[in-house]
């Protein structure tokens, strides 16, 4: 590669041609690249609809994200709040509406880089929580933007337990008003986003009292600032809570109120209701609450999980043909070192896990959407099914998926600890997803105590959800894989995962049952099996991905080679969880020692096999450039090119830096004692 | 203090301040470590200021800043020991790092040892007295691991007597030095010689890059910032390209080969030496993984005894989250591996300083055994603790994940570890290739020594093959020298494993590098297994050393978390390989629950002796005093964005917005 003569290059241009090393990787692709991206979006009807949005968004340069990397916290924060803004204006300008199919595209398009996000958490808890008359008060003008909302819950010192709560909000019988209060500083709202700067009002969550008397946890709609010059209200002090790991574009904040007083109708008061005398009523079935926090977890595993790993393995895919270094055989240029097995071994797992919670991503909305039209029937039965999946996928998948990040990372050596790699932004991002909407373990708990219910029930003969019946088949049989192509069977693998899985859900409920009759409390021998629950929920969604991917790849179209190298993807994903949880399958002896060795010679097979599809089944995620936004990840594989004309643009490059004249200076001339 | 804290302190089984020492080495260097923190501490010229709030550039500039008062002050404190001048730097710079460092370490270093008397004579007195400021020039663009393929030319002209340096496409122009971008008027560039229209390989030059008064670059150097990474934000990684840039004959670091006048080249004698360097190094990332592993586990764990959360029992008040045993899992096993990598880097430095001598003396005999162990253990350590510092993080639930956790900070300065001075796959790699070195030689007949020496028993093993099934029953559980054997045990079935997968593979095909490629995932294990196996060794064998019996009793404690849980995450190695059956990994699994609440009342007592100051730690959810909410809201209001109360993209974007719809 020869030095072009380039002074201020520009994204893509002066880069003509397709690197010849990633151009011959998708020469020899087994399968129709267009024909998966197609599967992946749901129909050809929908790559086309994805590809105009993003089209609209990435040709207007508010948009841009080509500084991204180079701004501070508060250019970033105005960036998002421009782009919040604009957005707006485009949807009117395109005839998009909110709920129209493109806004999921948009918010692609725009990799969430923008403000006012949790300006419709606030509109949905007004619609969800709020009775009619409030939804018909609030609602328009939060539309219009005429009020920037925030949804202020978790506290300084309270997150998971929400009966923890501290901030009070006492109603005075004398002005029909409430007034709320900040008793502590742990009692201080605090990461609500959109509150540090932006919102005009937010739903508090607070403890409500009535004539000296507790009621709990109720929300309330809270002015913080004026809508007039966005100064705070008198007895609110709020802020941004300071630089986090990632999210630089969002204002997180903290909010303190001082005898700040609303009016009795600022209670959101379709379940409860605080009469004007004092007399507090309830009403109709909380139980919707909890479908609105399944909703949210469900709906983040897409975007804000998969999609990172898919542009992690983009990128790192990409690059690992491109890069060249140090040589397989003497004598030979330097190997590409997506050619060395240990780098085959660190990446394609991380693919097949990409397209593995792609497919479960799918399932759990069926899932949902099928629950939601039962609810919508007032049947509730499907409640504790959705939540227990809900909970226990969304653990899984973002756990899964930020270590397979942070893979895809160290794999692109050095150039991936620059954040023009594109890497180490998408992993701060993600990681994130492994506390916010419910902490992993907390929620990895939830489902193991529906697990444990359901089996305790599926052993008494009693009936199960259809997701759950397997724990009822508990048979002690051993894997019957003879050679290593035994275990390229999906009916071989699958059963191990469900054998594994019954075995850890039954013997941790036989412990927690022995504990009990033994005489420890309840409650400490749940805490004693903890480890064990959590090990077990895990592999109950492990056994269920695997078990969805194979009933996946069972329907998929036989053409154009998409069944084939689906297949093989879902045999690396259920051997790749085998060969790193051995113990797991060895340690009743249902997979033998030499069975393992089997499991791992297979592993190794498919790694080489699914090498040579590895740049194609990347291109199949069909993510532009410009929403990669990487130096590595490029279409054309221009990356050393890219790398240098990014970098010269560094503010640090063109600033001049007082560093030399005020400390340099005096210490090369020996002047140190003026420092 | 905070109550928790308080109470969590006196209830301690031992006195922290002794196993301090222990890990300090001794009552004296604890007193001197100290003393020295302290005079930084109390320093009025050093403002700890938190750099999270500043930009890059502002960052920049506050680093050279310390770094430049750093150097006036070792002068004016007399310090010159290498460990007390990290000690110094460490108090200053907290979570961050200096612009300086490869002027004191790899610039320095490569004059001092890779010179002529007469280049000594020169450029020493420049660089001791930072008259000038280098860096080291040596990875590229497209080139890291493999250094015979950097492109970088340096060719000699006779007609001037000089070297004409260029970097011929992108992909050779120097990527990555720290100093390099804005900082260094001076850097060592590694460039391919070619003289006499013949290429002799790398060799090592410096060459001036910037004008000494004006700090411009000079003409036919182009330099400049990498721009932004993931942490390291105060460090001026650079770029270098060279266009016909000439440097005299006499910049090339002669001490081995060299370049006559005419252009004749005479090789060098051969230069084990650089091993040396290079262990040295790597031991050092040793020693820094088990810090920055510290760090992280006495954050989240004063932490986790302040916060409080849900009910464990119905109707009591929130408990402390220590309590839950979920929590405990995710940190106590880290907190032991925190003990166990101190021991284990301790081990190396002092095996390094042992034999030094003895390679000073050219006896490099011990050589090659401690370069293959360091670098698996440069790999092993980093791995472990750049994912611990991370769990330590996630533990710490949304907080940890704020900047004024600390940990953010921890990791991403850490995480390069597990690319530069070697990238850890091809570490481990190398460490197997002396694996299966010594386990070829033990195949042959002859005898292996040092810590591969289990790979004798081997030979006796296949004599009898009873022997590892006889075993099961012998390893206990609760006696950590039996658990070592256990790991050996494992470690030589893994080597093993690998060895013969690639002669099965050297049968099937013809080439040596097709085979080595194809079984590299095995040869990954096998290294792994064996580091395991030499750390739960060197923490086994401390436990000797500790005469204190309440601060034996904890260590042990700790000891044996470290191998059994190893063992329970690893189970399948262990069952495979028949060194374990099914009933004894239960056993263990429950034997680690155990574990967790034993060490829990010493939990903070044993964060406590680490002893890092609230300055170095750099954390609020740390603090000792454990007043955690209330300097979170401190900290926050220095946030740049609360500067004003409005901010000003209200009146560019909002109000307009609010008006048009």
């Amino acid at each position: 590669m020869v030095l072009p003569d380039t002074t201020e290059d520009t994204q893509g241009s002066g880069l003509a041609s397709v690197n010849p090393d990633l151009a011959s990787e998708r020469l020899t692709a087994s399968f129709c690249v267009p024909r998966l991206t197609a599967v992946l979006d749901g129909g050809a009807e929908r790559t086309r609809l994805r590809r105009a949005v993003v089209d609209v968004i990435e040709s207007d340069p508010v948009f841009s994200r080509e500084n991204q990397y180079f701004q501070s916290q508060n250019e970033r924060y105005e960036a998002a709040v421009r782009k919040a803004v604009h957005v707006r204006k485009k949807m009117q300008e395109m005839g998009w509406s909110e709920d129209g199919p493109e806004s999921v595209y948009i918010y692609r398009a725009l990799s969430g880089d923008v403000a006012f996000l949790l300006h419709r958490v606030f509109m949905r808890s007004i619609s969800v929580l709020g009775s009619d008359k409030q939804v018909a008060k609030w609602i328009p003008p939060a539309t219009e933007y005429q009020l920037i909302g925030s949804y202020a819950q978790t506290e300084l010192g309270h997150g998971t337990y929400l009966q923890g709560l501290e901030t009070t909000a006492v109603f005075d019988i004398s002005t029909q008003e409430f007034i709320l209060n900040t008793p502590t500083i742990s009692a201080m709202k605090w990461w609500p986003g959109d509150m540090g700067r932006s919102a005009t009002h937010t739903v508090v969550f607070a403890q409500l009292y009535i004539h000296g008397k507790c009621y709990g946890v109720h929300p309330f709609i809270v002015q913080i600032r004026s809508r007039q010059d966005h100064s705070l209200c008198p007895g609110v002090i709020a802020g941004d809570i300071g630089p986090k790991m990632n999210f630089e574009h969002i204002d997180n904040g903290y909010l303190m109120l001082k005898n700040v007083r609303i009016p009795r109708e600022n209670m959101l008061n379709k379940f409860c209701e605080v009469q004007p005398d004092g007399t507090y009523i309830r009403r109709g079935s909380q139980k919707i609450n909890y479908f609105t926090m399944t909703s949210v977890r469900i709906s983040l595993i897409s975007d804000e999980v998969i999609l990172p790993l898919m542009k992690a393995c983009t990128i790192a895919i990409r690059y690992s043909v491109v890069r060249r270094q140090s040589k397989l055989k003497p004598g030979e240029e330097e190997a590409k070192i997506l050619d060395y097995q240990t780098q085959q071994e660190k990446l394609l797992p991380q693919l097949a896990a990409a397209y593995a919670f792609h497919f479960i991503n799918n399932y759990l909305h069926e899932l949902f959407n099928r629950g939601y039209r039962e609810i919508q029937g007032r049947n509730f039965d499907s409640l504790p099914e959705l939540h227990a999946f809900s909970s226990g996928f969304k653990a899984m998948v973002t756990q899964y998926c930020t270590s397979g990040l942070e893979i895809c990372l160290r794999a692109c050596g050095g150039h991936g600890y620059s954040l023009l790699s594109g890497l180490p932004s998408l992993y701060t991002k993600i990681l994130a997803s492994c506390i916010y909407e419910g902490e992993n373990t907390i929620l990895l708990l939830q489902t193991a105590r529906f697990l444990i219910k359901c089996f305790t029930a599926a052993s008494a003969g009693q009936p199960v959800p259809p997701s759950v019946t397997y724990l009822a088949a508990m048979k002690p049989g051993k894997c019957p894989a003879k050679d290593k192509l035994d275990f390229l069977s999906p009916d071989i693998y699958t059963e191990a995962y469900q054998h594994a899985a019954i075995r850890l859900i039954s013997s941790t409920a036989a412990k927690l049952q022995d504990l009990i009759q033994s005489g420890v409390e309840r409650h400490e021998a749940w805490n004693q099996c903890t480890v064990q629950l959590v090990q077990a929920a895990k592999a109950h969604c492990h056994y269920i991905t695997v078990k969805n991917f194979v009933e996946t790849v069972e329907k998929l179209e036989n053409t154009a080679g998409i069944q084939n190298i689906m297949k093989h993807l879902c045999d690396l994903f259920a051997l790749h969880g085998i060969f790193s949880n051995a113990g797991i399958f060895l340690h009743d002896g249902y997979i033998t020692g030499a069975q393992m060795d089997m499991v791992t010679a297979s592993y190794l097979d498919l790694l080489g096999i699914i090498r040579k599809d590895a740049v194609p089944l990347v291109d199949a995620f069909d993510f532009t450039d410009k929403n990669l936004n990487s130096a590595l990840g490029s279409y054309d594989g221009q990356v050393y090119q890219r790398l240098y004309d990014w970098a010269r643009k560094a503010p640090t490059n063109k600033q001049i830096s007082p560093a030399y004249e005020k400390y340099l200076k005096p210490l090369l001339h020996n002047k140190l004692s003026k420092l | 203090m905070n109550a928790d804290l308080r109470r969590e302190r006196a209830a301690a089984s031992f006195q922290p301040e002794l196993l301090t020492h222990i890990l300090d080495g001794g009552a004296e260097r604890t007193r001197r470590r100290k003393e020295i923190g302290e005079g930084v501490i109390n320093d009025p010229d050093f403002q700890h200021e938190d750099l999270n709030f500043l930009s890059r550039s502002q960052r920049y500039e506050q680093a050279i800043r310390k770094s430049s008062l750093m150097v006036m002050k070792l002068r004016e404190y007399g310090i010159a020991d290498p460990e007390e001048i990290y000690w110094f730097k460490r108090t200053c710079l907290g979570n961050f790092i200096e612009p300086f460092g490869l002027h004191f370490s790899m610039f320095h270093k490569t004059i001092e040892t890779q010179t002529t008397d007469a280049q000594k004579k020169k450029w020493l007195p420049l660089v001791r007295g930072v008259k000038i400021i280098g860096t080291y020039a040596q990875t590229e663009m497209g080139h890291g691991t493999h250094l015979r393929g950097l492109e970088t030319t340096a060719t000699y002209d006779p007609a001037t007597q000089e070297f004409i340096l260029n970097s011929p496409t992108v992909t050779s122009i120097k990527w990555w030095p720290g100093g390099l971008g804005k900082t260094s008027n001076h850097a060592i560039v590694l460039a391919q010689l070619y003289t006499q229209g013949q290429c002799k390989g790398l060799h090592a030059f410096i060459v001036p890059i910037r004008q000494l008064g004006t700090h411009e670059p000079l003409p036919g150097i182009t330099v400049g910032d990498i721009g932004p990474k993931f942490g390291y934000d105060e460090m001026d990684n650079g770029y270098l390209k060279m266009d016909n840039f000439r440097i005299p004959r006499e910049n090339m670091l002669m001490k081995y080969a060299q370049v006559e006048p005419d252009g004749t080249y005479v090789k060098p004698v051969s230069d084990k030496l650089t091993y040396g360097t290079m262990v040295f190094i790597r031991s050092l990332i040793v020693g820094d993984s088990a810090r920055s592993l510290s760090r992280a586990c006495t954050i989240a764990i004063r932490y986790s005894a302040v916060r409080h959360q849900s009910e464990l029992k119905p109707g009591a008040p929130e408990p402390q989250i220590l309590d839950y045993q979920t929590q405990q899992y995710k940190l106590f096993p880290l907190l032991a591996t925190a003990y166990a990598f101190h021991f284990v880097g301790a081990y190396i430095k002092d095996t390094y300083h042992r034999i030094s001598g003895d390679i000073h003396d050219g006896d490099l005999s011990e050589l090659p055994e401690l370069h293959a162990l360091t670098a698996g253990l440069k790999a092993f350590t980093s791995w472990t603790a750049n994912a611990g510092i991370e769990e330590c993080r996630m533990a710490c639930g949304g907080h940890g994940y704020s900047r004024c956790s600390g940990i953010p900070d921890i990791y991403v300065t850490f995480t390069p570890s597990c690319t530069y001075e070697g990238e850890n796959t091809v570490m481990m790699l190398q460490t197997a290739r002396f694996l299966v070195k010594s386990y070829n030689q033990v195949s042959s007949g002859q005898r292996v020594t040092g810590m591969v020496s289990y790979l004798n028993d081997l030979s006796r093993q296949r004599i009898q093959p009873q022997h590892v099934a006889g075993r099961t029953e012998t390893v206990r559980i609760n006696d950590p020298v039996s658990l070592v054997e256990a790991y050996k045990a494992r470690a030589a079935r893994l080597v093993e494993a690998a060895a013969k997968n690639l002669q099965a593979e050297l049968n099937h095909r013809k080439s040596k590098e097709d085979a080595w490629n194809k079984t590299s995932v095995d040869l990954v294990r096998a290294s792994e297994a064996h580091c395991h196996y030499v750390i739960v060794k060197l923490f086994t064998a401390k436990l000797s050393e500790i005469s204190n019996a309440a601060v034996c009793a904890v260590l042990t404690e700790l000891c044996l978390l470290y191998a059994l849980y190893g063992i329970s995450k690893n189970a399948g190695d262990f069952l495979q390989a028949g060194i374990l059956t099914d009933t004894q990994i239960t056993q263990v699994n429950q034997r680690v629950k155990e574990l967790l609440a034993v060490i829990r009342p010493n939990a903070v007592a044993l964060v406590d002796s680490f002893d890092f100051h609230d300055v170095h730690l750099g954390s609020v959810l740390g603090r000792y005093d454990g007043n955690v909410y209330e300097n979170m809201f401190e900290w926050a209001k220095k946030s740049p964005l609360n500067k004003t109360e409005v901010h000003e993209s209200f009146h560019k974007h909002l109000k307009p917005m609010q008006s048009k719809l």
